[in-house]
């Protein structure tokens, strides 16, 4: 279906990529945010307040992170689509709702605009520090979906796909900006609302009696969803459950439900995975990088390139789940890994782990607070290729 | 009690003509509560209270957190909400607020909404949320052996007590009184029909209610303090409690084993959030705002 034209801004903005999310958010559907100030993330929530009382829907600051990351899950089930806006501290404090939401299979999109840590760390500092937090910061095993903006017009872009697969596949979807991709002012376009594809939820069509909350199929393992006060009765429960949401704490049953649960993402991860290529073909080095890390990766293979290095980039738009088997097909071409990012060495295990020694792999850390130097990442690459 | 325990749900069909049943999810009996615990009870008295207020069944949910009151949302025949420890407030908020045709039913234990969840508890009575929030106190973390809870009084032994608690306990209703609540009531599993009654006044009123409802937990409190069964517990909130309908919330604080003042203390009215909300914004937004909720009953 189309989006409603009634949250869609159509047309062209200047606008910096807080406030491009918030729009990607209202064109996609979302009518609720409960929200909790943390720079840099501040503004989306900011223009949400502002924009939604005269699109239709509810803003609520809460008390605390862990009040917002739940109540947004009262809201999904009171039939709103909703998004979650933080911050590294405050996503630390959100980990427990991380889980909620992945087990209750609650649809809802994830924005962290990353910022310099351990701990309060530098706040209006750029980082990629939070990688591995969404993918294993919540205990227990779960799964979630990660994308990476580099711009504003990718913040509004892959903030709708992100609502699109929360809806179709029910887990949390991330949204992994950062402090300079957040607060960078671009040209932004906005189309018209039949021009945007929305993902409605998964309604089900049975009626009461037939249905159960987490009835699924061999062939489909999204479950249908209701709302509270369609009269259908349901129980949906952190606890381990089975097809009608009861709690079920058998060993056979944890290993059922968790199954289908995480094999959500795991099974159907080729469709999911979106790696953007340039000149990996023949490549001898190929860098891979993510978020505002690929731009400025970008010029540094350039750069190589009019040196005569023969040097590929491969861009994570999807970080999670990660494309280890695309890496896997490149490293049979490719010499070295050459992976830039703004922490000191995450997703850059990824790629090790999918190599696994087939090609060497060189990690470039930074420890936040700015971009890389093109020149650091240009050195890499040039001593990549010797 | 220990007969539901030994039983299987089809064991009971004699049973089956009982008038709480069809507030019940009978295919989740037996329940897991001691015997001699007062949250069934208090259950009893909240499906009586669903009867009796001749409410559509459809529109009501019930959130719960962590904990043995925690598990009672799923044993209610309703649109149910098992969510984490504290959180069932804010979690309630986000339902309430999407969907405002709901009327939404918090129901736990003390340590839930008042310990890891006293900052949601405090907010959502400033803010006058919608909805209705039923604590059972028990004077105790039940689920997790018998620990020291914000309303232990002053004395009783808890296994993280070990020599008697010395800390201050909270005075429930007075905190939800200077919180904002609109409808604050104490009483104790004794006085099942009161307890009813509030309930129902609860589900009718609109605003932040609070109904603490003081419970025994016969397996970690009382025998740990050599207080007797349930049923002594019950006697001693039947001989010491008195009712003060109106009285000054400051004024019913508990000791341990003390008097017990039970009643309805507040019973006001004031906008709620939502009706806020769409008070101001049609004043400052005038024919741009749209009031929201508006299509809902």
């Amino acid at each position: 279906m189309h989006a409603d034209p009634k949250g869609v801004l159509t047309g062209v903005h200047f606008i910096d990529g807080d406030h491009a999310a918030c729009e990607g958010a209202l064109a996609a559907g979302c009518r609720f945010v409960a929200g909790y100030p943390i720079t840099p993330s501040t503004e989306i929530v900011e223009r949400f307040a502002h924009r939604i009382p005269k699109v239709g829907g509810v803003f609520i600051q809460m008390e605390d992170e862990l009040a917002a990351s739940i109540a947004i899950q009262g809201a999904v089930w009171g039939g709103q689509k909703v998004m979650n806006v933080t911050s590294g501290p405050g996503l630390s404090l959100m980990m427990e709702h991380l889980g909620y939401a992945f087990i209750t299979e609650t649809p809802c999109v994830w924005i962290d605009v990353q910022r310099c840590g351990p701990s309060t760390g530098m706040p209006t500092g750029p980082a990629q520090h939070d990688m591995m937090q969404v993918k294993w910061g919540s205990h227990g095993d779960f799964q979630i979906i990660a994308l990476c903006p580099n711009s504003p017009q990718e913040c509004f872009d892959f903030t709708i796909r992100a609502f699109n697969m929360a809806e179709t596949w029910r887990v949390p979807v991330f949204l992994m900006m950062d402090e300079v991709v957040g607060h960078m002012t671009e040209r932004v376009d906005i189309p018209e609302a039949s021009e945007i594809e929305v993902v409605e939820r998964k309604w089900t069509k049975k009626k009461p009696g037939e249905y159960k909350v987490y009835e699924t199929t061999p062939e489909d393992p999204v479950p249908e969803m209701v709302k509270a006060g369609d009269g259908y009765r349901i129980h949906v429960t952190g606890l381990t459950h089975n097809e009608k949401g009861y709690p079920d704490m058998t060993v056979p049953n944890q290993e059922r439900m968790l199954g289908r649960l995480i094999g959500k993402i795991t099974q159907n991860a080729h469709k999911l995975v979106d790696v953007r290529e340039d000149g990996v073909e023949g490549a001898d080095v190929v860098v891979v990088s993510y978020g505002i890390t690929s731009r400025v990766a970008m010029a540094a293979v350039e750069q190589a390139r009019a040196k005569g290095a023969k040097v590929g980039s491969a861009r994570l738009v999807i970080a999670w789940p990660f494309p280890a088997e695309r890496m896997k097909e490149i490293a049979r071409t490719a010499k070295v890994f050459v992976v830039p990012e703004m922490n000191m060495g995450q997703m850059v295990q990824e790629v090790e782990r999918a190599v696994a020694g087939a090609a060497k792999v060189v990690s470039v850390p930074h420890a936040g607070g700015s971009v890389h130097e093109v020149d650091t990442i240009l050195n890499a690459i040039m001593e990549a290729a010797r | 009690m220990s007969l539901l325990m030994d039983q299987s749900a089809e064991e009971l069909e004699c049973g089956m003509d009982n008038p709480v049943l069809p507030f019940l999810r009978k295919d989740r009996i037996p329940h897991i509560w001691c015997p001699g615990c007062g949250i069934g009870t208090t259950v009893n008295s909240f499906c009586r209270a669903l009867g009796d207020s001749g409410m559509d069944l459809d529109k009501i949910a019930i959130v719960s957190g962590i904990g043995c009151t925690g598990r009672t949302a799923g044993y209610l025949n309703l649109d149910s909400f098992h969510t984490t420890h504290g959180r069932a407030i804010p979690f309630a908020t986000g339902l309430k607020l999407a969907n405002p045709d709901l009327k939404v039913v918090v129901y736990s234990g003390d340590g839930d909404l008042t310990a890891i969840g006293g900052n949601h508890f405090m907010h959502a009575a400033r803010r006058n949320m919608d909805i209705m929030v039923v604590c059972i106190n028990n004077f105790t973390y039940g689920m997790t052996g018998g620990q020291v809870a914000p309303t232990t009084p002053l004395g009783p032994t808890q296994t993280t007590m070990p020599f008697g608690n010395f800390e201050s306990s909270f005075n429930l209703p007075f905190l939800a009184d200077a919180c904002g609540a609109v409808y604050v009531a104490r009483w104790t599993v004794y006085h099942v029909r009161q307890l009813a009654k509030a309930m129902k006044e609860g589900l009718q009123k609109k605003g932040f209610v609070f109904i603490e409802a003081m419970a025994p937990c016969p397996t970690l409190y009382s025998r740990r303090n050599r207080l007797g069964d349930g049923v002594d517990q019950v006697k001693y909130f039947k001989e010491r409690s008195t009712i003060k309908n109106g009285v000054d919330t400051k004024d019913v604080g508990l000791t341990y084993q003390g008097d017990i003042v039970v009643g309805k203390f507040v019973d006001r009215d004031r906008p709620t959030w939502m009706d806020s909300m769409n008070d101001h914004f049609g004043k400052v937004l005038g024919d741009k705002y749209e009031t929201y909720g508006a299509h809902h009953g």
